[in-house]
C-alpha cells in the first residue's frame, strides 16, 4: 500500500495517460475499422483491394514496429506531432485492422435472405441497411470488439516505449526512486485490470441489452 | 484468393530480398569521418595528414599477481575483460558490421591494458548499458570499465575509480542553423532530449522544470529526433556530443558552456587497490609522455575543439 | 463478387456500374497520389539517399539481419513449444473434475490474459537484480535477456492457447464424450482419444493464428535489449556512419516480419479450408481471419 500511496502522484497521472490512450485509440480504431469494413465490402473492387491490403499489411506488422516507424518516421515528412498522439495513430490505426475484420465478419454472419426479404417488400438501400442488416450484425460484432478493445488496452502500453508517460511507464521511476519491483508492477497490473475488467463489464452489458431472443 | 494472393506477395519480397543478399559486397560500408581539423573550410585541397592513433607497446615485467586479483584472472586468462558503450562516436562506438571498435575510450582502455603489461589487441571488449555498470564490475563479467562512466560518491559504494582521465559536463546539442538555444538559460519550453535514466535527464528534469524531458534508450535515437525537428536539443555530456558533432557537422553544432562537472574514471572492482594504484600509475605516466593527447587529437580532437586539460589524478 | 448481390446491395446495374468505375478510379488516383507524396516527402528528407542504403548491400550487415531473424526464430520457436505445453496442460486443468484444479486454472488464465505482455517481459527482466530475495536457481533468466521475453511469450499465449482449446473441446458434440464413455473408456482415455484429437483439429487454424500473434510480440524483445530482428533495425539505424538509416532499416525488417507472418496466415487460411473440406457441416464457423470463434469470444489475436 506505501508504494500506492508514496507515488499517488506518479500512478494517477499514468493511469489518466493510459485511460485517455484508450479513449483516443478506441476511438480511432472503431471510425477507422469502420470505414475500412466499408472499403472491403463495397462494391467499388479498388476500395476493396485498398482495404485488403491495408488489412493484411497491418495485421501481419508487429506493433511495436509499426510504433517505431509512426514515431521516428513520421517526423521527416514534416509531420511532427507530439509522442501522445503519435502513440493514437499507430495503436488506433494497428487495432482498426481487427476491428475492420471484426465488422466484416459481421456482416457476414446476416444470412443474404434477410435483406432479399428486405428488398422485395419495397425498402431502400438505407431503410434496408439502417434497419435490417446493421442491428443484426451489430449484435454479432459487440463481443468480439469487446475483446479487441481490451487486447489494445493492453497493446497500449508500448507507448510507454516512445515517450507517452503512460500507466506502465511510471515503473522506470518508480524502480529508480527504490520501491519494491513486485510491488511496481503489482500496482501497475492493478491499474490496468481496472480498466479492462470495468470495460469487460461494460460490452457484457451492451451485449444482454442488444440480446434478442430468436 | 486470399492464400494465393499473400503467397504471390511474399515471393515478390523474398525474390527482392535475395535480390540483394545475392550482390552482397564483402567488408563494411566506408566510415564517415571528418577531414583533418581546419581543412574542410575550402574542400579543395589535399587534407593535411590526419592524426593516426598511437600503437601501445606491452610494458614487460609487470606482475601484480600477488595483490590485484582482478589482474591474476586476466594474465590466466590471457587477456583482458573490459566494459565499454558501443553507440558513442569518437569516444567507444563499434562498426556493426566488422565489430571493430573505436574511440577515445576504447583508445584509453587497450593503453592501459598495455601498461599492464597484458596485448591490447587481445582485450574482449563487451557492451554495458549504463544502468548495469556497477552489476557488471560487481559480478565480476568485466575487469574494468572505460566508457564516459563519471566518478560519483554514490558508485563508490559499489565500485572504485581510477581517474579521472576526462573532464567533460553537460551541454547541449543542436541544429546547426538554431539560433534561438545558445545555452542552458535558454531552453525554456524546450523539447531536450537524453537517455532514460541517465543523470542528464534528471539534471533536465529537476533543474529545469519547465523545459519538456524526452527520453530514449539511446542517444542515436535522440539525434534522429533532433534531425527531423521533433526535439529542439540534446543534452548530454560535452563530450558525447562533441562526437555526433563531428560525425555531422554539417547539421549539427554544440552549444553553451558545460552546467556541470563530470570527471570520467576507470570503473574497477571496489576492492583491488592494487590494480586501482596500477591503472592510476598507468594513466600519469602516459598523460605525461605525450601519449593521452595524441589519442585525443586522433579521435575527439577531430571535432576539432582542441584538447582540454588533462586532469590530475584523484588517487584514494 | 463484384457484380453479385450480396447481403447489402443488389447486383449492380449500368449506372450504378459506371459510378462505381468512376468512384474506383478516383479512388486509386487519390491512394496513389497519397503513396506518391509519401515517397517524395521521404526522398526530399534524404531516406532514400544511397548513403542510408548502401550498408545494406554488404554481406557483414546481411548477415547481423540474417543473425537477428535467427534469434527473432528462436524466441519464436521456444515460446511456441512452451506456450502449446502450458496451453494444453491449463486447458486440462480448466476440464479437470477436480474443483481446487478448475479454480487454480481459471485464476491462473484470467490473471495471465488480463496483464499487459508487456508488464510480465519487463518484471522479469528487472526483477532479478533488484529481488534480495530472488530464488538462486532461476537466475539463468537474468543471463540472457532471451529468456524475460520467451518465458513472458509463453505464459501469456500459454493462457490464450489454453482457452482455444478448451473451446475446441467444448464444442465438439456431446454424444463424441458419451459415446466413448459408453464404451466403458476412461475419463484420461476419451480425452486423449477422443476429444482433444478432435478439438485440436477443429481449432488448429485459431491455434496458427495465435501463434502469428507470438512472433509478432517477440518483436517486444528488443525493449529489453535482446537482439532481434527489431534490435537490430534499431542498432543500424542509429549508426551516424550510414547516416541514421532508421526508416531504411525499419522498411528492411518490416518486410521481414511481414513476410513471416503472412506465411504462418497462409497455413491457418490454408488448414481452415482444408479441414472445412472434407466434413462440411461438422466443423464449427471459425473465422480464421480475425482469428475468432465467432461468439464464442474465446481467444482473439492481436
Amino acid at each position: 500500500m506505501k508504494v500506492l500511496t508514496d507515488n499517488w502522484d506518479l500512478i494517477s497521472e499514468g493511469f489518466v495517460t493510459t485511460l485517455k490512450l484508450t479513449l483516443w485509440c478506441g476511438l480511432v480504431a472503431l471510425v477507422l475499422g469502420t470505414l475500412l469494413a466499408a472499403c472491403r465490402v463495397s462494391p467499388v473492387a479498388p476500395l476493396r483491394w485498398f482495404g485488403a491490403a491495408y488489412v493484411n499489411l497491418v495485421r501481419n506488422t508487429p506493433l511495436t514496429l509499426i510504433m517505431f516507424f509512426v514515431a521516428l518516421g513520421f517526423p521527416k515528412l514534416n509531420w511532427n506531432m507530439d509522442y501522445f498522439t503519435f502513440a493514437v495513430i499507430a495503436v488506433g490505426g494497428y487495432t482498426a485492422a481487427f476491428i475492420c475484420e471484426a465488422v466484416r465478419s459481421g456482416i457476414n454472419t446476416v444470412p443474404i435472405g434477410q435483406a432479399e426479404a428486405a428488398r422485395s417488400i419495397g425498402m431502400s438501400f438505407n431503410q434496408t441497411l439502417t434497419l435490417i442488416v446493421l442491428p443484426q450484425a451489430l449484435r454479432a460484432v459487440i463481443p468480439p470488439i469487446g475483446s479487441l478493445l481490451i487486447a489494445m488496452v493492453r497493446n497500449s502500453a508500448i507507448a510507454s516505449a516512445f515517450n507517452v508517460h503512460d500507466l506502465f511507464g511510471t515503473n522506470a521511476q518508480m524502480v529508480e526512486n527504490g520501491n519494491d519491483v513486485v510491488l511496481v508492477f503489482l500496482w501497475i497490473a492493478v491499474g490496468y485490470l481496472i480498466i479492462t475488467l470495468s470495460m469487460s463489464a461494460l460490452f457484457a452489458l451492451l451485449e444482454k441489452k442488444l440480446a434478442v431472443a430468436r | 484468393m486470399n492464400l494465393r494472393k499473400s503467397i504471390a506477395i511474399a515471393g515478390i519480397s523474398a525474390l527482392a530480398l535475395f535480390g540483394t543478399a545475392a550482390c552482397g559486397k564483402d567488408g563494411s560500408p566506408e566510415e564517415k569521418t571528418p577531414e583533418a581539423p581546419a581543412s574542410n573550410a575550402t574542400g579543395g585541397g589535399a587534407p593535411a595528414a590526419k592524426p593516426t592513433v598511437p600503437t601501445f607497446t606491452v610494458k614487460a615485467g609487470v606482475d601484480l599477481s600477488a595483490t590485484s586479483p582482478t589482474w591474476k584472472k586476466a594474465k590466466d586468462r590471457g587477456h583482458l575483460v573490459i566494459g565499454a558503450k558501443e553507440d558513442q562516436p569518437f569516444l567507444g562506438s563499434m562498426d556493426p558490421a566488422t565489430k571493430k571498435r573505436s574511440g577515445f575510450d576504447i583508445e584509453m582502455a587497450r593503453m592501459i591494458s598495455a601498461e599492464l603489461g597484458l596485448d591490447p589487441a587481445q582485450i574482449e571488449f563487451k557492451t554495458i548499458a549504463s544502468a548495469n555498470r556497477e552489476t557488471a564490475l560487481q559480478k565480476g563479467d568485466v575487469d574494468m570499465y572505460v566508457g564516459t562512466y563519471s566518478i560519483t560518491d554514490k558508485r563508490k559504494d559499489s565500485v572504485s575509480f581510477a581517474g579521472p582521465y576526462y573532464v567533460s559536463g553537460q551541454s547541449l546539442l543542436v541544429k546547426k542553423n538554431e539560433t534561438a538555444i545558445t545555452g542552458k538559460d535558454t531552453i525554456k519550453g524546450k523539447k531536450v532530449c537524453s537517455a532514460k535514466g541517465s543523470t542528464p535527464i534528471q539534471t533536465i528534469k529537476d533543474k529545469f522544470p519547465e523545459t519538456t524531458p524526452i527520453e530514449y534508450d539511446t542517444y542515436s535515437l535522440c539525434v534522429d529526433n533532433l534531425l527531423s525537428g521533433q526535439v529542439d536539443a540534446v543534452s548530454t555530456d560535452e563530450a558525447i556530443l562533441k562526437g555526433y558533432a563531428a560525425k555531422d557537422p554539417d547539421h549539427l553544432k554544440v552549444v553553451g558552456d558545460n552546467f556541470s562537472v563530470e570527471k570520467y574514471g576507470i570503473g574497477l572492482p571496489k576492492d583491488d587497490a592494487a590494480l586501482r594504484a596500477a591503472v592510476n600509475d598507468a594513466l600519469d605516466a602516459k598523460e605525461k609522455d605525450g601519449t593521452w593527447k595524441k589519442v585525443y587529437d586522433a579521435t575527439l580532437g577531430l571535432s576539432g575543439s582542441p584538447a582540454p586539460t588533462i586532469p590530475a589524478i584523484e588517487r584514494y | 463478387m463484384s457484380q453479385k448481390a450480396t447481403v447489402l446491395f443488389d447486383a449492380p446495374g449500368p449506372r450504378a456500374r459506371r459510378r462505381n468505375a468512376i468512384i474506383g478510379v478516383l479512388g486509386i488516383a487519390l491512394l496513389a497520389g497519397g503513396l506518391a507524396w509519401v515517397v517524395y516527402r521521404f526522398d526530399q528528407t534524404g531516406q532514400f539517399d544511397s548513403q542510408k542504403w548502401d550498408p545494406f548491400q554488404y554481406t557483414a550487415i546481411q548477415q547481423m539481419i540474417l543473425d537477428g531473424l535467427k534469434a527473432t526464430l528462436k524466441a519464436f520457436a521456444l515460446a511456441v513449444v512452451f506456450s502449446l505445453v502450458l496451453g494444453a496442460l491449463l486447458a486440462a486443468a480448466r476440464l479437470s473434475d477436480h474443483r481446487p484444479v478448475r479454480w487454480a486454472a481459471t485464476a491462473f488464465v484470467t490473471f495471465f490474459r488480463a496483464m499487459p505482455l508487456l508488464i510480465l517481459i519487463f518484471f522479469l527482466y528487472l526483477a532479478p537484480a533488484k529481488l534480495s530475495y530472488w530464488p538462486g536457481f532461476l537466475d539463468f533468466i537474468n543471463d540472457d535477456p532471451m529468456w524475460p521475453l520467451v518465458i513472458g511469450l509463453s505464459l501469456y499465449n500459454g493462457t490464450v492457447q489454453a482457452e482455444n482449446m478448451r473451446a475446441g473441446i467444448l464444442a465438439l458434440p456431446k454424444g463424441q464424450s458419451e459415446a466413448a464413455y459408453a464404451l466403458g473408456l476412461r475419463k484420461y482415455q476419451v480425452m486423449t482419444f477422443i476429444l482433444v484429437p478432435q478439438g485440436i483439429r477443429s481449432m488448429l487454424p485459431t491455434i496458427i493464428s495465435q501463434m502469428v500473434v507470438t512472433l509478432k510480440d517477440t518483436s517486444l524483445g528488443f525493449l529489453i535489449t535482446y537482439e532481434e530482428l527489431l534490435f537490430i533495425a534499431k542498432r543500424l539505424g542509429s549508426y551516424q556512419d550510414y547516416g541514421l538509416p532508421l526508416i531504411p532499416a525499419a522498411i528492411v525488417v518490416g518486410t521481414i516480419y511481414i513476410i513471416s507472418c503472412m506465411i504462418l496466415s497462409g497455413v491457418a487460411v490454408w488448414l481452415e479450408r482444408f479441414l472445412s473440406r472434407g466434413r462440411k457441416g461438422r466443423v464449427q464457423k471459425i473465422d480464421v481471419v480475425s482469428g475468432e470463434t465467432l461468439g464464442a469470444g474465446a481467444g482473439i489475436s492481436v
